[in-house]
């Protein structure tokens, strides 16, 4: 086999967990290699995937077509009423625009775009060449939002001005400017808001229910499903909890800080961390021993269903080996937990975006011999899939081709899924979804099998 | 309802750069190379692997805060660097984005500082320069640039050969297959350019490929100034920016510059113009397909004769469905293209003269809330085009028949044909059977034989 090396530059970007070996701790959090072909996206991205599935408000992307047309209703983020989300909004910016300035196009095109859908509030993504033009995004957003007396939202996102995590916090920023303009009339001191939960395949509504079986009241979920109204009331909320920390750490701090709501960090992902989550929510309201109780009622009834089903499952991947590459570090945790209660152990670990103590607590939990990487790229997952002889990869849809060409199975576990795997029912999907592609009949034919091609 | 239309919504249109990454991966060994922000590369393969199913890498020179300040060309350098050590590629296509367009990078000027500064390290790979600004065109416009662009930095001046250069435009694998079988059996040496119909739609690895085998040879794409003749299929491809208008112009190559060959009158066409060119007849296999598709227009003639459908798409495909579709007695009551060259409404007027008669409408330049508006009015019985009108087919129920690209939410885009007797064949029997479906569904008798 063609021998794979890893760019220079990358190499603290990787490692091996080995006993006995004193380890550094792994770069991340730094910008991609020039040259490099990352997974990551842009800060664009990162807005767009956070604010995305905020079904009634005007998504509008001021710059060329590109952007808006590769993020046409790109996620799986479902709504219970309106879907104005799912649709594309440029200015379609013109070399005309570029060289005059695009700010008359971003005023018409609100003004219109306002009028013919009646949005709650907009949401204006800047592209890369927008701050380059001298376009006065927020002048413009100023001059609408008195005309049209709905909140008009700058997101500040051009693509190269930082990460795709930089992305989430221009986000979270525009989302802050709605936070604590609604009223907070009637919220019940048991209340939370859902932070980082996208209603994938309608996975907040399984989460919600949940929490509501608890006599928990559920003021705002974001983003998923997620309504103007809902976001401006956010701050009545006692408990902000916290999925997907890379995209929301930022604003639960910023709500802990302005309105003293303080966060725990959860996950959704698997048995052992869907009830985790539940129980922590009740342990923060420790005079109510009822709401603990009905937790564990959930837990109890939901795992009593699940789990002679998975036994199937279990079975039959005892033993195979998975790689997980996905966008954040703390979902990682999650799914190696999943894996491991469906008899499967981790040979790769990686993320896009994990930071310092996300690794070091890979680190911990992994097994000997497990790759960790950050911001890896198709070379390096392919490298290590094939040497560490993975059965499964877990990723996007960006790793999947990677997995197919190479003869293993894969699991969407990104924005386009179609099958909730969040809750206790979206572990049975996923061990479901695991098991028919690692046992699948047609990797006989692989060429990693040894079959001749 | 008509509203004011500034914004551009439900695009009807991709980007430039992303047609560019579809062309250089159409060349041997090469990486396509976005200079410009990650997102733009991220976005890019994404659309692209949603379609092809394929790995796609493309390496980008992930801008920064300081390279759009003080200029793209050390980011560029380091990276042309780093891919050549890490996929060593004998090419690398390097397309611009908006970022570095408007900065002003030149990128000439920073390859061949590049060359000069590195040259006595490994083999250095060719570069070729596309430039694709996304705020001018759309990506159609980026696969033609980095075609001739392509053709420009390695077409080199030799003595007339038996050669024929085919440029193809932006057909799918299975197309290009099809395009080189025919050309193999009128036994004519020939370079295809690009040729993705490996790379797009290939089989499966038993070891990491950095880059994915098949593509045209660089060395082959040397000879194309020699042909004796290019072949380019594309109406609204004007000669100042296509291969083969380049080819022409340097070289003295002839341009035959074609419709797409979708129905019998332009696969006639293209066949014909082979013959002329090889002075050999069509091989019998071809007569066949021909024959077998003359009567499937028999048996199926009935079923679409005055149907009326709106066809959407790169403006090139349009023309070429235009084509096919008027000799079978359906009217395109709207041919619509996000597409702007200006050639459009004259491309269709050449192929249908009465065009206004039949009440046939052109419009270069739309959306799809544009097209919805028009099928409001317009009440086509189906769309023709990519799977990006499911949105405005699910809403107003008009059945959607997908071809072309994208094809995102339906299986086997790559592999579908449209070109010559074998595409056409394809693509009446699926619309046929479109209407005995839709016909079959009303029916409250459910017949079993239509």
């Amino acid at each position: 086999m063609e021998k794979i090396t890893i760019l220079e530059g990358r190499q603290k970007q990787i490692f091996e967990k080995k006993s006995g070996v004193e380890q550094l701790d792994i770069s991340c959090d730094t910008s991609s290699l020039s040259g490099s072909v990352s997974q990551r996206a842009c800060v664009f991205c990162g807005s767009r995937v956070v604010l995305y599935p905020v079904a009634d408000a005007l998504h509008l992307v001021h710059g060329p077509i590109g952007c808006a047309a590769y993020t046409w209703d790109i996620r799986g983020a479902v709504s219970s009423g309106p879907e104005l989300h799912r649709l594309s909004f440029s200015t379609d910016l013109q070399e005309m625009d570029v060289i005059y300035g695009g700010e008359k196009k971003l005023y018409h095109s609100l003004i219109e775009l306002i009028e013919q859908y009646k949005p709650k509030a907009a949401f204006i993504y800047s592209t890369c060449i927008v701050g380059l033009i001298g376009d006065d995004i927020e002048a413009v957003c100023r001059k609408v939002a008195k005309e049209t007396g709905i909140p008009v939202l700058p997101v500040h996102s051009e693509g190269f001005k930082g990460t795709k995590k930089d992305g989430y916090k221009a986000a979270c920023h525009a989302l802050m400017q709605l936070i604590g303009t609604g009223s907070t009339e009637n919220i019940s001191k048991y209340s939370i808001n859902i932070l980082g939960e996208f209603n994938l395949a309608g996975e907040a509504w399984i989460i919600r229910k949940y929490y509501e079986k608890m006599g928990i009241e559920v003021v705002s979920t974001l983003t998923g499903d997620g309504r103007i109204d809902a976001v401006r009331r956010a701050h009545g909320a006692s408990l902000n909890v916290v999925q997907c920390s890379g995209s929301m750490t930022w604003l639960a701090k910023e709500m802990e800080q302005k309105y003293g709501i303080p966060y725990i960090r959860v996950s959704y992902f698997g048995i052992e961390d869907m009830s985790k989550s539940l129980y922590d929510v009740a342990k923060h309201f420790p005079k109510r021993t009822d709401i603990m109780e009905a937790a564990k009622q959930v837990v109890s009834e939901e795992v009593k269903e699940l789990y002679p089903s998975l036994q199937k499952f279990k079975k039959a991947l005892t033993g195979k080996k998975a790689a997980i590459y996905v966008g954040g570090a703390f979902k990682t945790f999650s799914l190696i937990k999943a894996l491991r209660s469906i008899g499967m152990s981790v040979v790769l670990a990686g993320s896009q975006t994990g930071n310092k103590d996300d690794y070091a607590r890979l680190k911990e939990m992994c097994d000997e011999g497990t790759v960790i990487v950050d911001d890896s790229n198709p070379v390096e997952l392919s490298k290590f899939i094939l040497e560490k002889k993975a059965d499964l990869l877990i990723g996007g849809v960006k790793e999947r081709p990677i997995a197919f060409k190479l003869g293993i199975g894969f699991c969407d576990h990104n924005h386009e899924r179609k099958i909730p795997l969040a809750g206790f029912v979206g572990m049975y999907n996923f061990a479901l979804e695991v098991y028919q592609s690692v046992m699948s009949p047609v990797w006989q034919f692989a060429p990693r099998k040894g079959v001749k091609i | 309802m008509k509203h004011a239309k500034t914004a551009t919504q439900n695009a009807c249109k991709l980007c430039n750069p992303l047609g560019a990454c579809l062309a250089f991966r159409g060349i041997e060994n090469c990486v396509p190379f976005l200079h410009g922000s990650q997102g733009c590369a991220t976005y890019i393969r994404r659309y692209l692997i949603s379609h092809y199913k394929e790995p796609i890498d493309i390496a980008s020179s992930n801008f920064h805060e300081e390279t759009a300040v003080f200029g793209g060309s050390h980011n560029l350098k380091i990276g042309l660097k780093n891919v050549s050590k890490q996929y060593n590629p004998e090419v690398i296509g390097i397309a611009t984005t908006c970022l570095s367009e408007t900065i002003g990078d030149d990128v000439p000027m920073i390859i061949r500082e590049y060359k000069q500064e590195f040259k006595n390290g490994s083999p250095m790979p060719i570069m070729i320069h596309a430039s694709t600004p996304s705020y001018m065109g759309s990506h159609i416009d980026g696969f033609h640039a980095a075609v001739r662009a392509t053709v420009k930095t390695l077409a080199e001046k030799g003595a007339r050969e038996k050669l024929i250069n085919i440029f193809p435009n932006m057909v799918s694998p299975a197309d290009i297959r099809y395009l080189k079988e025919i050309l193999e059996d009128f036994k004519v040496p020939y370079m295809l350019l690009p040729d993705y119909s490996q790379t797009m739609d290939g089989g499966p690895w038993g070891e990491y490929h950095r880059i994915p085998p098949g593509g045209t040879p660089a060395s082959a794409i040397a000879m194309a100034g020699s042909a004796i003749a290019s072949i380019e299929f594309g109406s609204t491809l004007e000669a100042s920016k296509s291969a083969a208008g380049y080819l022409e112009e340097a070289f003295g190559v002839s341009r035959y510059h074609m419709t797409l060959p979708i129905g019998i009158k332009k696969s006639d066409k293209f066949f014909t113009l082979l013959e002329t060119l090889t002075q050999q007849e069509r091989p019998e296999k071809y007569d066949d397909e021909r024959r077998r598709l003359i009567d499937a227009y028999a048996d199926g003639h009935k079923y679409v004769f005055e149907q009326k459908v709106i066809i959407y798409g790169e403006e090139d495909l349009v023309v070429g469905m235009t084509a096919f579709l008027s000799e079978i007695g359906i009217t395109p009551v709207l041919c619509a293209s996000g597409g702007k060259s200006g050639m459009l409404r004259k491309s269709i007027k050449e192929l249908i003269p009465n065009m206004e008669e039949l009440g046939i409408k052109v419009r270069e330049g739309v959306d799809f809330v544009d097209i919805e508006d028009e099928a409001k009015l317009l009440k086509p019985d189906f769309l023709i085009g990519n799977s990006k009108g499911y949105t405005m087919s699910r809403k107003n129920n008009i059945p959607l028949i997908r071809l072309g690209f994208p094809i995102h939410d339906r299986f086997g885009g790559q592999r579908m044909h449209h070109l010559g007797y074998r595409g056409t064949q394809e693509l009446f029997d699926r619309i046929v059977n479109t209407v005995i479906e839709q016909r079959q569904n009303a029916s409250s008798i459910g017949y079993t034989y239509m």
